[in-house]
């Protein structure tokens, strides 16, 4: 165990049969920290979810999370953690408040005080309204957040959320960023795990990539992004221009490619905040007219290739679509 | 929200652990399960609408054609049968309920929490319990109604519910790791009727066995089914034609429905605790 590390995790592994869904993590998050864990579907993030949350035990390795040894102080774990699932686990046939107040139960508070928290935390998420309705009549981000709420009924120090926002819709998404950012002011520790590098990038202090069981990476947002050889810039000039490279070269970190027509420029770029307006003013004083400037974020898939060489959602070329299937279902093995 | 969600040393402290905190657990999850009963409108008709209904489409479907041996009318016969059969059948809502909750998120939901984790099987089976006084209740009722006199007294009465709740409860421990090893709910309940409804037909429920095959009779003389509609049979006072046959259950049925149920609970509940803590092993 590490000291001020809230969860620390060393070597560990397990495997589903055929499938070797944790090939050896290492992982450390700091108390009052976010950690974001980053990778496909399949590659091992909910297993390692499931493992530190005491849902599963690890064939080797070990992790403390709050100072507590995940298998053998199971208990004293539970009781320091707040955990959201990937799958809905909240009881589709009682109401909000009714979850609320039997997790609450569950969890040792008296029946007094686990009504009073469950009415706390529904106003807290926006579920008042519909605090006394079953569940079935319940949006998706509705139930997310009553899951993430549920979560929070003894007001844990460490928490776990296995991708929170997966398959929520625009909306829905930044409206569980905004409960995310308030949750982790307070000064508790968060463990998340998503496929979305804006996501990691948005809300986590660190990041973890995992591929196939393993860390393949391991920093920053910005460490990251600059390894993956950040972000593009895009450029549609209205005209051919021959000082263009010239007027462009003070804003790239490399190469610059002119297209055949001479028209358009592409080159990487480090992603700050107006770095289009200084790319058009820039060769505006150039006297080079403009048609177009994209800045684009480097997404999971560039940060991935850049790592593995292989994008995230196909198969590898080594890798036949069947052997890769049971990875898929790694994340669903209970 | 901020304060709401940080730890602060005004939240109120959890229970230690102990007994107290064992029976608070067990308390939450009767709740939560009675609760789904009255929102599954057929696990709720299973213990409101059925057992009124079975109970006037025998007495008087059945009731016109069966001669009992010894005497006496068919209404006082069978309301022991048509509490056995209403509540074997209902104790299917066990397998169906637990497979549910199998394959559902809310298992891990519970293991994640620090409770104790026999209480989700113990919650259960309490759930049931309760249902199981109301079934009882209503077929005791409508017995009544149409006719059905107990004869032995207070005690003897109430003797011979609480025969049926006891052999009930060990079925829905049984139900429990149906609803455990099966697939699905679907699944829980397709294997559920194959077992239960025979166990409850093929007995002296709702026919003396007297005049049953050879082998079918063998089968209903030590039915547990049999031994506990026998027993409640005689301490009510009712017609009890099992009581001429020989068959060690049909001579001593207070004995031997309570050893069927003893037996019933002191396999079936160590069974589904090691199978529960079978399918929730990661």
């Amino acid at each position: 165990m590490r000291e001020g590390a809230a969860i620390y995790a060393e070597g560990l592994t397990k495997r589903y049969g055929e499938t070797q869904a944790l090939a050896g993590i290492d992982l450390e998050v700091p108390t009052g920290t976010i950690l974001a864990v980053l990778g496909p579907n399949g590659a091992g993030k909910t297993t390692a979810v499931r493992i530190l949350t005491t849902l599963a035990t690890p064939d080797s390795g070990q992790a403390w999370v709050a100072g507590h040894d995940v298998v053998r102080e199971a208990t004293a774990v539970q009781r320091s953690i707040g955990v959201t699932a990937q799958d809905a686990t909240v009881d589709e046939l009682l109401t909000g408040r009714q979850n609320l107040v039997m997790i609450g139960r569950l969890s040792g508070l008296r029946r007094k005080d686990a009504a009073a928290r469950a009415t706390e935390l529904l106003e807290q998420f926006g579920l008042s309204d519909a605090a006394d309705r079953i569940l079935t009549g319940y949006s998706g981000g509705m139930r997310r957040r009553l899951d993430l709420a549920a979560g929070l009924v003894t007001r844990p120090p460490v928490l776990f959320l296995d991708e929170p926002t997966t398959g929520l819709d625009p909306s829905s998404r930044l409206r569980m960023w905004d409960v995310i950012r308030e949750l982790v002011t307070g000064g508790v520790t968060l463990l998340l795990t998503t496929q979305y590098l804006d996501e990691a990038d948005e809300l986590a202090d660190r990041i973890i990539v995992i591929d196939h069981g393993k860390v393949i990476a391991n920093g920053t947002s910005g460490e990251l992004k600059a390894d993956t050889g950040g972000a593009r810039l895009e450029v549609t000039l209205a005209a051919p221009a021959p000082g263009a490279v010239a007027a462009l070269s003070p804003f790239v970190t490399g190469e610059i490619h002119t297209s055949h027509d001479g028209r358009r420029l592409r080159a990487p770029v480090r992603s700050e905040s107006g770095l289009a307006t200084k790319v058009v003013r820039g060769l505006d004083d150039a006297g080079i007219a403009v048609d177009d400037v994209e800045v684009q974020q480097p997404s999971l898939d560039d940060v991935f290739f850049a790592l593995t060489g292989h994008p995230t959602e196909e198969a590898p070329e080594d890798v036949s679509a069947d052997e890769l299937e049971p990875l898929a279902q790694a994340e669903v093995v209970r | 929200m901020t304060t709401v969600l940080i730890p602060s040393s005004t939240a109120p402290t959890p229970r230690a652990p102990g007994l107290v905190r064992r029976v608070a657990d067990v308390a939450a999850l009767t709740w939560r399960n009675l609760v789904h009963i009255a929102r599954e409108p057929l696990q709720l008709s299973d213990v409101t609408v059925q057992p009124v209904l079975f109970t006037l489409l025998f007495v008087y479907v059945f009731g016109a054609g069966v001669v009992l041996p010894g005497g006496g009318t068919y209404a006082d016969f069978a309301i022991a049968g048509l509490l056995a059969l209403n509540l074997t059948t209902s104790s299917m809502g066990t397998a169906v309920g637990m497979s549910s909750d199998m394959n559902s998120g809310v298992i891990d939901r519970f293991r994640t929490l620090p409770m104790w984790r026999p209480a989700v099987l113990v919650g259960r089976s309490f759930a049931d319990l309760m249902t199981a006084v109301i079934c009882a209740g209503i077929v005791g009722i409508t017995g009544y109604v149409i006719g059905w006199r107990p004869g032995g007294g207070i005690l003897a009465t109430l003797g011979g519910f609480g025969l049926f709740l006891l052999f009930s409860y060990g079925l829905s421990w049984g139900c429990a790791c149906l609803g455990m090893v099966s697939k699905g709910p679907e699944s829980a309940q397709g294997v559920g009727l194959l077992i239960l409804f025979p166990l409850a037909v093929v007995s002296n429920a709702l026919v003396p066995t007297q005049r049953m095959p050879t082998v079918l009779r063998a089968v209903a003389n030590w039915n547990p089914v049999s031994a506990v509609c026998s027993a409640a049979r005689q301490l009510w006072h009712n017609p009890n034609p099992s009581s001429s046959v020989q068959a060690w259950p049909m001579q001593h049925p207070v004995a031997a429905s309570l050893l069927w149920s003893v037996v019933l609970i002191g396999v079936f509940a160590p069974l589904a605790t090691v199978l529960y803590r079978r399918r929730t092993v990661g």
